[in-house]
């Protein structure tokens, strides 16, 4: 009961927070506020046609990525590389795309697809192998890698993968018959949708269920004691749970291109692959509640565009309420963190960095 | 009244936890120059008791008196800038920084490291605890660690100092001199709470006890009138259990004896047999040497060693978590272990313990987890094993260490392994909890499992071992099984 209750309410609570956050900044920054939050709530959830076509169809690369960064963190690695691991995915599957015959239909877009998720954990594998081979710290090396994957992205967009006239710095069109069917006609609601669910539930299934699944949590909890008392080959486990994190990412990247834009641009993503790690963290990388948690920041990724557009407020100002959002997710984690300490402390667990905390606190 | 008002009071203390009470109506009176011991069961509310004195908790009702004044200890800072100090069983040290700068840091003065190391020297002068200000603290012993920790506290001008459970990680012959040096902090003048288990060390060292039981002060009086037994009554409570914990370990090794004839049948097997281990360690150093030893079925072998001997490695070469540099390990395909440091790698502590009992052959396991069947193995074996808690879907968090270690315990000898390898097994439990598992591995010997058990206590290794073999300095050898043998084996390396 307590677990599906917060799986409706923090969404909830988060949503009305970032609310609050952009009144304010809208106030200090001198927009009508009635005026720009209206036009964000109609740009979000206004009518039906809103909420299938903006705020689920923006909601939906970040469920993926933020699946992609839920199991990561599960497994106990701090996968930054979301970003990157997307829009290799994407690229990939252009790439694919453009040689993909177009007589297969359906299992030809799935084919784009499966390229997508192949190469999104691909390239999580360098980081991985970087991780478990050569004690690379994840968090670094992800975040180089997001940069390389935006330059290739850039590189490929000028150069083997430009549109024919070789004047738009983006790909060709994905042919019609290898994108995502629409999955209400005169919408935007793409198949992918529906695909990242499937995805949500189906990593909540895994690691609830599955034996490799219970692998993964528990040398997320505690490597050693999942090496020593369950005879778990961590560095193996954290390899896998590294590159199917990038297969969610670049899947998330894949679906996007072939569901939405249907074309490879080097700024496909507005950082999607950073605002998962707050839909994740929401979800308290719990992957079924990410989907609510999801549908929160495409809610607002949505309104900030209408918002932009009918009452002139730039969208930038919902990103440093995303970023806000973030911050405070990561602050109640670790007042969570602090609290779950304290209890152990109470049950002789081990006090010694409470003790350090408090003793090293402002008198 | 002539007396001199008490260093410390506390008076009607009660602190509860939701719907649990730690402590109710607790007092404590300790006198300046005294080494008082406070005892208990686990749970019985010693540790919350020293964490409202070091200001880490806020008790809900009852007043606390420095020297007669009444006190309002608001936090462990507070408690330092009048005079106490804790030293906890988990060290609060920096690994990475040497014994000045972890001394500093606990300062308020602006770093002058020169000053602290001339004040860390004057301080181990004084107070006869030697220590190196330059050494870093991950190079350190845990019993120098610990002479560290009580250097921070007196480099502050400490006066109360609070030890929980200080000798529960020193050898013997570490245990002796911070015993000694206990006594002759107090006869300077200053005051000690001495938290512990061991009657017998606290009777050797304290002037006055305090018993909790229950939350509850039960007992408090001068040393010299009590005895092990009385104590343990005091402890357990209730006539019928008055007399179990004396009998802990005084039975226990009539019933060794009893339980070599039994099973000698069973014990002709040999289960677990190294020839020429070696193992060096991640900078090269050897830390096992030339090992030969072999384990028969049905019978307890208990290791003795002081710290840091090779011991570690050789148990987990047993246990067939580390292979071998040199020689050979044949051993069975399952071994039991239960490692010393349960936090870190027997146990996860956010799982639940359904969880913690499937980690068991985890990394063999395929396809779909079957919950229902694991949940009701868990039940049994807490059923088994006294594993007291709300239920098998409890996070382990929130066990107590004594069931903690049952549930690691049974967990490792589910499906009865031909061999089990514990270490420390009964580190910061009480006496019913040590009772128990002293129990158990008992019984596994007695079905026939092969037990290896290590401890830094060498009365526990005598009490449980049919055979006992002595690890210095990398070497290994077998000992006859009586106190003055094995303690002079271990302080001596073997015949080079």
């Amino acid at each position: 009961m307590m677990r599906i209750a917060r799986m409706v309410l923090d969404p909830l609570l988060a949503g009305i927070l970032s609310l609050l956050m952009l009144a304010a900044l809208l106030v200090v920054s001198g927009y009508p506020v009635a005026e720009s939050l209206t036009a964000l709530w109609r740009g979000a959830f206004g009518s039906w046609s809103v909420i299938a076509s903006g705020t689920l169809v923006r909601a939906t690369p970040l469920l993926f990525a933020g699946l992609a960064i839920a199991v990561a963190f599960r497994a106990g690695i701090l996968n930054i590389g979301a970003e990157g691991q997307l829009l290799i995915g994407a690229a990939a599957a252009t790439a694919v795309a453009m040689i993909m015959p177009t007589s297969l239909g359906l299992a030809g877009a799935l084919l784009v697809l499966l390229a997508g998720g192949l190469a999104g954990g691909a390239w999580a594998a360098v980081a991985a192998l970087l991780r478990v081979r050569f004690g690379v710290l994840e968090v670094i090396s992800t975040i180089m890698l997001n940069v390389i994957a935006l330059n290739i992205t850039g590189l490929l967009v000028r150069g083997p993968l430009q549109e024919p006239t070789r004047i738009f710095p983006q790909s060709a069109l994905i042919d019609q018959a290898l994108r995502l069917p629409r999955l209400i006609p005169g919408t935007r609601l793409h198949l992918g949708v529906a695909l990242a669910v499937c995805c949500a539930l189906g990593l909540a299934w895994f690691l609830r269920y599955t034996a490799p699944g219970f692998r993964l949590r528990m040398t997320g909890s505690n490597a050693a004691a999942a090496a020593s008392a369950g005879g778990i080959d961590v560095r193996r486990v954290m390899f896998s749970a590294f590159v199917m994190s990038g297969a969610l990412a670049g899947l998330g990247g894949a679906v996007e291109v072939t569901g939405v834009t249907y074309a490879l641009y080097e700024n496909l993503s507005p950082g999607y692959g950073y605002t998962a790690i707050a839909v994740a963290l929401l979800a308290r990388l719990n992957p079924a509640s990410a989907i609510g948690a999801a549908v929160v920041f495409g809610s607002l990724e949505a309104g900030a565009s209408a918002m932009q557009r009918d009452a002139q407020v730039p969208a930038g100002l919902v990103g440093v309420v995303e970023a806000c959002v973030i911050l405070m997710l990561l602050a109640s984690e670790w007042i969570g963190a602090k609290v779950q300490g304290m209890r152990s402390l109470n049950r002789g667990g081990t006090p010694h960095d409470q003790v350090l905390e408090a003793s090293s606190s402002p008198a | 009244m002539s007396a001199p008002a008490p260093r410390l009071a506390l008076v009607g203390i009660r602190r509860q936890y939701g719907p649990v009470i730690a402590l109710d109506a607790a007092s404590l009176t300790v006198q300046r120059g005294e080494v008082h011991a406070l005892l208990g069961e686990n749970g019985a509310g010693k540790s919350t008791m020293m964490k409202i004195v070091f200001g880490l908790e806020q008790p809900d009702a009852g007043t606390i008196h420095i020297d007669g004044d009444s006190a309002h200890i608001r936090s462990p800072r507070h408690a330092m800038r009048q005079g106490i100090s804790m030293v906890q069983q988990h060290f609060a040290l920096v690994d990475a920084l040497t014994v000045a700068e972890n001394v500093a840091l606990g300062g308020t003065a602006r770093l002058d490291l020169d000053a602290t190391r001339a004040h860390i020297r004057e301080l181990s002068a004084a107070s006869g605890l030697p220590i190196d200000p330059d050494a870093r603290v991950r190079d350190l012993t845990i019993g120098a660690q610990q002479r560290l920790e009580i250097i921070k506290a007196l480099s502050r001008d400490t006066t109360i100092l609070i030890l929980d459970e200080p000798t529960a990680v020193l050898a013997p012959q570490e245990a002796r001199e911070l015993l000694t040096w206990m006594r002759r902090f107090a006869t300077n003048g200053g005051t000690v709470i001495l938290v512990a288990h061991k009657l017998r060390e606290v009777l050797s060292v304290a002037d006055r006890i305090t018993v909790l039981r229950k939350g509850r002060t039960v007992f408090t009086g001068h040393a010299r009138d009590t005895t092990e037994s009385s104590l343990a009554d005091a402890m357990l409570g209730g006539p019928d259990m008055s007399s179990a914990d004396a009998r802990v370990i005084g039975a226990t090794r009539a019933h060794s004896r009893q339980a070599v004839h039994s099973s000698s049948s069973a014990k002709t097997r040999d289960v677990l047999v190294l020839t020429g281990v070696g193992v060096d360690d991640a900078q090269g150093v050897q830390r096992l040497r030339d090992v030969n030893v072999t384990v028969r079925a049905g019978e307890i072998i208990g290791v003795a060693a002081v710290e840091g001997a090779g011991q570690q490695e050789l148990l987990r070469v047993m246990a067939g978590r580390t292979t071998p540099t040199r020689g050979t390990a044949t051993l069975p395909s399952d071994v039991g272990f239960a490692p010393e440091d349960r936090h870190r790698d027997a146990i996860v502590l956010d799982a639940t313990i359904t969880e913690n009992v499937a980690l068991k052959g985890a990394g063999r396991r395929h396809g779909i987890m079957p919950w229902s069947a694991l949940r009701d193995a868990a039940r049994t074996l807490m059923r088994l094993r006294d594993v007291r808690a709300g239920d098998a879907q409890a996070a382990v968090r929130t066990l107590s260490g004594g069931n903690q270690q049952k549930l690691v315990l049974g967990r490792e000898l589910s499906g009865s392994p031909e061999a089990l390898v514990v270490e420390s097994p009964t580190r910061g439990l009480d006496i019913r909890a040590t009772a128990d598992v002293h129990a158990a591995l008992r019984a596994a010997r007695d079905q026939g499992t092969a037990v290896i058990v290590y401890s830094s206590d060498l009365d526990e290794v005598l009490a449980l071992a049919d055979r006992v073999i002595v690890v210095a300095e990398g070497h290994v050898r077998e000992v006859a099984a009586d106190r003055d043998t094995v303690g002079r084996a271990m302080l001596a390396p073997a015949d080079r």
